[in-house]
């Protein structure tokens, strides 16, 4: 008889979701769909606000990458001036930008992902956390927590606060970097570079072991999106869209990223909270692409730093060109990783650093802005429109987890079938399907702009739609 | 020609023995002797006005609760500052506001430079008993150097008595009862229509909340600028005489 398995709630993510897996007649997995459960209408309430009050308000809808958010909104806010913004105010929203990718990719490999690598997939549930890490490899998992606590202190000490700080502000940032905090931000990145070095050590000594799961974890073709600098290097802050196909083509190149609705559209499901955004030229569900640290390192000439180019070239040898496997997210996190440092590293030697010339004053020069950045799990899109007093009439938030939907439903399905098998749902085969997602390192808080529940459900549903089991985590 | 001698009054705050002059409030006499009373609609410089009921004071052999910013001493007065049922009345007031508009401090260009905020914390009020009102109020933005937003408004009237005693321009001025209040420009105009505006800024400076704020500030921003009103006070009253 056939049956829907749900995994309701998924666990070690951020925000809160469910998995359905409906089998056939067979008992064999025939659908899979990742339901976000949580609603939350920031792009409504917003509506009649002052627009400066933006990046802080819409850098609410997430705690983890609060300065992603700030940091699109007030580029959408500089476009709204209409105005080019000075030079080291750039550098500064760039290094912060830096940190909270640092950080919150810290917070994913180590938090999130490794208690699953360093245990095993099939290892008891009670022991696949980071305590049980910290007792069994105490190094590894002081590494962790340190190198998150570098980023969350660079954030704090540019932003006076470690969380929802308001120094990134419409015009620049409001407050110069003083010569104390450049040296003290310096002075943590060869502890950083060092931490990193040991992680991939670590990381490479277990790769072999996941072979399975690199074949299943999401390995298949789409396309990867994302921002590039001029040389179509690696960027997060300010660039032009780069868009690669499977094969490593580059379809799209240096496309100006107020253009993004050419690029995208977005398609809406009955089931999930959550859009679906594609390729407008390949249409739905065709148009399926990925972001993020996979897709950023995939379309990247190149890094464009040292350490971090000689980890990619191993990476690039080592994975199929373009890497198509979403167990790949967390080696390119440790990739970008070690940029992050480095590349704050240059900005903080920049000549023009510690000038005072932060920030530009202006008022609204257009109805219509749009600001475009790199967050820790993929591009991050904010689009506003004002009246001509400079209220809210409209906005849009095209977050980075939400790009990654098509595939990350396509990943549970993959998972699914080759792991679940109908008859019985084994802890293995139900913590990889939510590994999977957390290789994808959703923030669903943030891609529902909650109310809510906790943690993940998984259904199982046969052929006739009846629930038959269902677990919570 | 012959001065009338100012009467000296003895009166008693909290305990502590203090003179004052016939005529001065309780609040006058507590600040020259340094004893803090709560205060937010009042504001030196401007006519005691008593309607946030803040500063309200017990007086020993009554009753009833006296505004300090209003109420006139007398010989022998016993005042009392700080009682846990005065304690408990400002809490609430200030919970009260907090729930009549939507006060989102994180987001609002005053935080950390806003009185109402201040009071709270200075109070100890670490949380709100009232359901929020959560009425949305339109945010005027049609002046092209400020901005209204009645949703941070607590009606302390600062706007109004400034703009008509000291700048006599007259552009403010309440509109509605109880809940629906709201202070409007000229006859409920948009303020960038308004004819009687001079533009002058002293009604955003003495706003104590982010209800009247200057465009161009960023959230936490909007630190106001407050120095100027006794001097023009006197100023004024120079000029008149
Ligand atoms: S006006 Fe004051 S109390 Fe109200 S939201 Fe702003 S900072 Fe908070």
């Amino acid at each position: 008889m056939a049956r829907t398995i749900s995994i309701d709630p998924v666990t070690r993510i951020e925000g809160h979701a469910r998995i359905t897996l409906q089998l056939n007649d067979d008992g064999v997995v025939d659908d899979a769909r990742f339901h976000v459960t949580q609603f939350r209408g920031f792009e409504k309430f917003c509506e009649g606000r002052p627009f400066y009050e933006m990046p802080s308000l819409m850098a609410r809808t997430c705690g983890i990458c609060p300065v992603s958010h700030l940091i699109a909104g007030a580029k959408a806010c500089d476009d709204l001036f209409a105005v080019q913004i000075p030079y080291p105010a750039q550098m500064l929203r760039r290094l912060m930008n830096l940190a909270q990718i640092l950080q919150s990719h810290a917070l994913n490999f180590y938090y999130l992902s490794l208690p699953d690598l360093f245990f095993g997939m099939d290892a008891d549930p009670a022991k696949r956390n980071i305590i049980a890490v910290a007792q069994e490899n105490p190094e590894l998992a002081q590494d962790g927590i340190r190198l998150r606590q570098i980023g969350q202190q660079i954030i704090e000490t540019l932003g006076g606060k470690r969380i929802h700080p308001s120094w990134v502000v419409p015009g620049g940032v409001n407050a110069p970097l003083t010569p104390e905090h450049r040296e003290m931000i310096l002075g943590g990145v060869p502890e950083g570079l060092a931490i990193l070095k040991r992680a991939l050590e670590w990381f490479h000594a277990h790769r072999d072991a996941f072979k399975p799961e690199v074949n299943t974890f999401g390995n298949f073709s789409s396309y990867y999106l994302g921002i590039v600098n001029e040389k179509g290097n690696l960027e997060h802050y300010d660039g032009n869209f780069r868009v690669m196909d499977a094969a490593g083509n580059i379809v799209v190149d240096q496309l100006d990223t107020l253009k993004y609705q050419d690029l995208i559209a977005e398609a809406n499901e009955a089931w999930t909270y959550e859009k679906f955004p594609y390729l407008k030229e390949l249409g739905y569900p065709d148009g399926m692409y990925r972001v993020g640290p996979l897709a950023r390192l995939n379309i990247a000439t190149a890094c464009d730093t040292y350490r971090a180019d000689e980890e990619l070239k191993n990476f690039r040898s080592s994975t199929t060109t373009p890497a198509a496997s979403s167990f790949h997210y967390h080696w390119a996190r440790l990739i970008e990783m070690i940029y992050c440092l480095e590349r704050m590293e240059q900005i903080l030697n920049d000549p023009d650093i510690l000038s005072t010339h932060v920030r530009a004053f202006a008022k609204p020069n257009s109805f219509n802005g749009i600001g475009v950045a790199e967050a820790p799990r993929g591009t991050l899109i904010h689009h506003y429109r004002i009246d001509e007093n400079g209220l809210m009439t409209w906005a849009d938030l095209v977050i980075a987890t939400v790009h990654n939907n098509l595939a990350m439903n396509r990943a549970v399905l993959q998972v699914a079938k080759s792991f679940v098998d109908g008859k019985e749902l084994t802890d293995g085969a139900l913590n990889r399907v939510e590994a999977v997602i957390r290789a994808f390192d959703p923030c669903l808080s943030c891609s529902t702009h909650a109310d809510g529940r906790r943690d993940l459900q998984v259904d199982l549903i046969d052929a006739d739609g009846r629930l038959v089991d269902s677990t919570t985590r | 020609m012959d001065e009338q001698p100012i009467a000296i009054k003895t009166l008693t705050i909290d305990g502590k023995e203090v003179g004052a002059r016939s005529g001065d409030t309780i609040l006058q006499v507590a600040q020259e002797h340094g004893i803090w009373i709560p205060t937010l609609c009042f504001l030196d410089g401007l006519t005691a006005y008593g309607s946030c009921r803040i500063c309200m004071v017990e007086l020993e052999g009554n009753n009833r609760l006296f505004p300090a910013c209003v109420t006139k001493v007398y010989e022998g007065m016993v005042v009392i500052i700080h009682s846990p049922r005065l304690e408990h009345y400002r809490r609430v007031i200030v919970e009260m506001l907090l729930s009549e508009r939507p006060h989102i401090c994180s987001v609002c260009v005053s935080n950390g430079h806003c009185e109402l905020q201040t009071m709270a914390q200075l109070l100890g009020v670490t949380s709100v008993r009232y359901p929020y009102l959560m009425r949305k109020h339109d945010v005027d933005a049609s002046n092209h150097r400020f901005l209204h937003d009645d949703n941070r408004c607590i009606l302390c009237g600062r706007c109004v008595r400034v703009c008509s005693e000291i700048e006599g321009a007259h552009t403010w001025a309440f509109s509605g009862r109880g809940v629906e209040s709201r202070i409007v420009t000229d006859l409920d105009q948009p303020w960038g229509e308004s004819e009687s505006c001079t533009g002058c800024s002293k009604c955003v400076h003495v706003c104590p909340t982010g209800a009247l704020i200057e465009k161009g500030r960023s959230v936490a921003e909007m630190a106001k600028r407050r120095q100027f009103l006794p001097y023009l006070t006197v100023m004024r009253k120079e000029d008149a005489e």
